[in-house]
């Protein structure tokens, strides 16, 4: 019987292993997949003439160009934008739920920002498109409202409850001492927050904001549908742009496999993962030593 | 132990089980599985949809699935055997035969309709009538505000399709003749630049017509449709003009491609020619597209005389 049961346990273990093996092994194969196929266009493409030229048009009339420049500074600009607009409203929200918040008001609050996570990206897309860009076209007096600005709001949207969910949960789990000894050296509640929670849980909000920020640079659907998608290179949030992610969405439909346009496309995708991956990697990093300081 | 090589074979079998490709069904091969599955112009989505319809209220049996995604997109995978058939509305490239030869595949087609290109602005655009030269200059960027045309001082805002669209290489060859400004925002499909030019006093927007008219047939609110020249000399031409439509410039044959010849009596076949019995020209100006010309009617005769 004892001998059974240490077979079995070793059973399990394995088929555990086994599973997070193959996980890593997908992980491992997706990137060489990318890494193979991609860097097949820089046998044709100069390094220089991808990431410096400005002017993404392989379809041209004339030459095809391959800059992805604009493509990169319209990730960035989505990127930086929407978090501009979520962190303040992510954090407030956080401080609320864990600090301020009546335990009823929390307990209905938390799940309906949670739920927004759950709203299918093409259903925010379509929110964007024909609300938001009208409404935006009208207050700045634009003529089109599909521009940088109208994608950061959508893509804040999409971000807010990753940063508000990990961000309250980071609060929340601050030792009570904490907030017992700032209160007995006679600090305000606001006091309290603001010099002793943020600086303590600093590092776990700073990952909460990465994730988020991996979430911006990734999205797609909803971008491609309002972001107007021009190649020009853009000068202001007012402005069309073409994020890589959506440039890949749009293109990929067309291209023939083994072309240099399928090739150049799969070099766009591995820009996108470089950078995602190493967003991922340092907000991981910085939950690693949060959880170090204080070991939840 | 022996336990633990079954389990790790059997998630191996389980694993590589999803990753086999089932084999493609063309109509070469399969008579009794009557599945065509058709990719391709978003202008000739409604079309064929409807011959889809059509044609499977006489053979109940045949699964018909049509969708978008653009001409390119349509040839591609037509080219990469994921589709039967490809819509397109332009003609296949010389680069794309080539790649159809490489795999394995010879690309028959023939033209099922035609569409004119029509060019819209806003309602509240005064202007009215364009030459093709001047639509050319205002995609390419070289004519940016309404005034130079008797218009409003105002600055055009470009809607067009997205590169894998047949419309959007269609324009750029006989319109343009040169590439589009880089300003113009590329929009997912003819609605969203009809519901942008709707929204947009200084847009202008190029559509199928097939999008100009709802479904009871009434002309779509909000938008002008303008008159078009071939050159300054010429008459202009409202594409909504059915008598004066054969004179219109803008406008295309619309192709379908398939692979390889079709077997006689496999469904591919049938349906194919359903569209080109006299039920299917029904349906296509139904649709809103102009009737094949005679001299689409011997390319297409010479094309299909091959099977």
């Amino acid at each position: 019987m004892q001998n059974y049961r240490k077979q079995n346990e070793g059973i399990i273990e394995i088929f555990f292993l086994s599973v997070s093996v193959i996980a890593l092994l997908i992980l491992v194969s997706i990137f060489l997949f990318l890494f193979i196929t991609g860097i097949k266009a820089f046998t044709q493409i100069s390094l220089s003439d991808f990431f410096l030229g400005t002017v993404w048009n392989p379809t041209a009339y004339g030459e095809p160009t391959w800059g992805i420049l604009s493509l990169i500074i319209g990730t960035l600009m989505v990127a930086i934008g929407s978090l501009i607009i979520a962190i303040p409203l992510g954090l407030a929200s956080a401080i609320y739920l864990s600090e301020i918040a009546r335990p009823e008001i929390r307990e209905i609050v938390k799940p309906a920002i949670e739920m927004i996570a759950g709203i299918p990206s093409v259903v925010l897309g379509l929110i964007g498109l024909l609300l938001l860009s009208p409404l935006i076209a009208n207050i700045f007096g634009l003529s089109s409202g599909l521009n940088a600005l109208t994608a950061c709001i959508i893509v804040a949207i999409m971000v807010l409850p990753t940063i508000i969910s990990i961000s309250e949960d980071v609060l929340t789990s601050l030792p009570k001492d904490f907030r017992e000894a700032s209160l007995a050296l006679g600090a305000t509640k606001w006091q309290m927050i603001r010099m002793t929670l943020l600086p303590a849980g600093l590092s776990g909000i700073v990952a909460a904001i990465m994730l988020g920020l991996g979430r911006a640079v990734g999205e797609t659907m909803a971008v491609l549908m309002v972001a107007g998608n021009s190649i020009a290179m853009p000068t202001s949030f007012f402005d069309p742009i073409r994020p890589m992610t959506a440039n890949i969405a749009i293109e990929i439909n067309e291209v023939v496999k083994g072309s240099l346009h399928y090739e150049s496309l799969f070099a766009i995708g591995l820009v996108l993962f470089v950078m995602t991956f190493a967003v991922n990697l340092i907000s991981d990093i910085i939950i690693e030593r949060q959880v170090r300081k204080y070991k939840w | 132990m022996k336990y633990i090589y079954l389990i790790i074979v059997l998630l191996l079998v389980v694993l590589t089980a999803g990753c086999i490709n089932k084999n493609r069904i063309t109509g070469e091969v399969a008579k009794d599985i009557k599945y065509i599955e058709i990719k391709g112009s978003d202008t000739l989505l409604q079309l064929v949809s409807n011959m889809a319809e059509a044609y499977s209220s006489i053979d109940s049996s045949a699964k018909i699935s049509v969708t978008g995604g653009g001409s390119g997109g349509g040839i591609a995978a037509l080219i990469n055997d994921q589709a039967d058939i490809a819509d397109a509305s332009r003609e296949i490239k010389s680069t794309e035969i080539k790649q159809a030869n490489d795999n394995g595949i010879d690309v028959l087609g023939f033209i099922i309709a035609r569409d004119m290109v029509s060019v819209t602005v806003n309602e509240n655009n005064p202007v009215s009538e364009l030459t093709m030269e001047q639509i050319g200059k205002i995609y390419k960027g070289e004519i940016t505000n309404w005034k130079e045309l008797g218009g409003k001082d105002q600055e055009i805002t470009l809607y067009g399709r997205q590169s894998s669209s047949g419309t959007y290489s269609f324009f750029m060859e006989h319109v343009l003749k040169g590439d589009y400004s880089t300003k113009m925002r590329n929009m997912d499909g003819n609605q969203a630049i009809i519901d942008a030019v709707r929204q947009d006093e200084s847009g202008i927007g190029y559509v199928g017509i097939g999008y100009l008219v709802d479904e009871n047939g009434n002309q779509v609110s909000g938008i002008n449709v303008l008159k078009v020249a071939k050159d300054k000399d010429s008459e202009y031409i409202s594409p909504l003009d059915k008598e004066k439509l054969p004179d219109y410039t803008i406008s295309r044959p619309l192709y379908q491609y398939f692979a390889n010849k079709p077997v006689k009596d496999s469904a591919l076949y049938n349906f194919l020619t359903f569209e080109l019995s006299m039920q299917g020209k029904e349906i296509v100006t139904k649709s809103g597209f102009d009737d094949i010309t005679s001299t689409d009617n011997a390319h297409n005769e010479e094309l299909l005389g091959k099977i």
